[in-house]
């Protein structure tokens, strides 16, 4: 069964999901990925306000398709997520508190969601066309001249994601491969 | 020596990035459908099913299937009996850009690897071009996604380490890639030629059916024997654990030097798109 989450996310929610919780996320979330990232931490290091309130805020590693004419959105799946590996923590330490995306993350990153209660969901990478459909209104907020990279500010509605790393660490690309493994070989084993 | 426009190959090009980019083709439908059919993974059928299901959508819709709508590789097989009026790369370039435009596909192409400023509309394409007999003009357009591309290696083995060392190498590729390509993958390998030639051809590989095996039976068996190596690996669908982490492999092979192995492991996610008309 999954579970209904909201955006804004607060610490003590973020804190509440487990990995391997699948859930369906509903409210505002932000897109950024490699330039928008790399942008937002050159003002945290320089003391300059960001674009966009960070608190409780759940990031979409995307860069959406165009929208055809009468769309929201275009194809908006989600991007490879350690490209972001350098940037996370700092906003994490912000007030960051989801980050969506694909793929692995580094040691830094999952202390950070530890030490300040951030989670990391997964969303299934590839399948751009059907997650669109869950995205209800779409606007730039920042950096339009970074075309697909822009900072988009989406309205979701059931966006289906799954919980990969929880803010105690526990991973679900580890343990959903050992429960795997340890339940194949125990049918072979029958 | 018969002719063909310019205007006509950026037709077909712009035609194809479209179609390619909506539309997979139904050896990889085929593929997945059966992987899911033996999945056995709780998860990983969930997320099989939603795979299918996005393929459906895209198709019905004409949407891209990815919003990674790649780097425009482009093949063309130039039938030597051919006069092309104009200028080919031009006339490819300039598909694209109109195919990346009004199919609303995005633009992931930077002028410069370091000063990164995208160029606005897709281009340059990736052009390889080869001079066959005839007269016709083969045009294979494959857009390129960068989360798998930045996952694919290449080794130039010794002769010694022979085919284990030739399967630990591709083995290895695909177990530190893991989650990141969004498994399942297609896993398009080069073995032989130089350095460069070993990655042209693993990106060949990339491009046949995969319902299509190696016409030589050692490796068509060595291509089944990978495959079957890699599902054992448990990384399944986008990495949450299951029987599907690949759907083929692809091997291509070309003679190489007396003191050369070169391997390289072109990785692909299950959005593998070509399309291909011939003028």
């Amino acid at each position: 069964m999954a579970i209904r989450i909201t955006s804004p996310l607060t610490r003590e929610s973020a804190r509440a999901l487990k990995a391997g919780d699948s859930c369906l996320l509903s409210g505002v979330i932000y897109t950024a990925r490699d330039a928008a990232h790399k942008r937002l931490c050159a003002l945290i290091e320089s003391g300059q306000p960001l674009p966009l309130d960070i608190k409780d805020t759940v990031i979409y590693f995307v860069g959406p398709t165009p929208a055809k004419p009468g769309q929201v959105i275009g194809s908006a799946g989600p991007t490879t997520s350690y490209r972001m590996d350098a940037y996370s923590p700092a906003l994490i330490a912000e007030g960051l508190t989801g980050m969506i995306g694909k793929g692995k993350r580094a040691p830094e990153v999952v202390s950070a969601m530890k030490k300040h209660g951030a989670v990391y969901f997964g969303a299934i990478g590839g399948c751009g066309a059907l997650l669109s459909k869950c995205i209800k209104k779409a606007d730039v907020v920042a950096y339009d001249d970074l075309g697909a990279e822009a900072i988009h500010r989406l309205e979701v509605e059931d966006f289906p994601v799954i919980v990969v790393i929880d803010a105690d660490g526990n991973n679900l690309y580890e343990s959903g491969r050992e429960e795997y493994l340890a339940s194949r070989d125990a049918d072979q084993a029958r | 020596m018969r002719e063909i426009t310019a205007a006509l190959i950026t037709e077909t090009v712009k035609k194809l990035c479209i179609d390619a980019n909506c539309h997979l083709t139904e050896d990889v439908k085929q593929c997945i459908r059966d992987c899911r059919a033996v999945e056995n993974g709780t998860v990983a059928k969930e997320i099989l099913d939603r795979i299918i299901e996005n393929c459906e959508i895209a198709d019905e819709n004409d949407l891209p299937v990815c919003q990674d709508t790649g780097v425009a590789c482009v093949f063309v097989k130039v039938g030597q009996d051919v006069h092309i009026t104009g200028n080919l790369y031009d006339a490819i370039h300039e598909g694209v850009r109109q195919g990346y435009r009004e199919g609303y596909l995005r633009k992931s192409v930077v002028r410069d690897p370091l000063d990164r400023v995208n160029t606005g509309d897709n281009t340059p394409a990736m052009i390889y071009c080869d001079i066959v007999p005839g007269d016709t003009l083969e045009i294979t357009v494959a857009p390129k996604g960068f989360g798998s591309e930045n996952m694919s290696k290449i080794a130039m083995l010794s002769p010694s380490d022979g085919i284990d060392g030739v399967k630990r190498f591709i083995l290895d590729a695909v177990e530190a890639a893991g989650p990141n390509p969004c498994p399942p993958i297609v896993v398009g390998v080069g073995i032989g030629g130089t350095f460069d030639k070993a990655a042209y051809l693993a990106k060949c590989a990339l491009l046949r059916p995969l319902d299509q095996r190696n016409e030589n039976p050692f490796y068509s068996a060595l291509e089944q024997e990978l495959l079957e190596k890699i599902n054992a690996l448990g990384i399944g669908p986008q990495g949450f654990g299951g029987r599907t982490t690949a759907l083929a492999v692809n091997i291509e092979t070309f003679p190489t030097h007396i003191a050369g192995l070169p391997v390289a492991v072109n990785i692909n996610c299950h959005v593998t798109r070509h399309k291909t008309e011939v003028l």
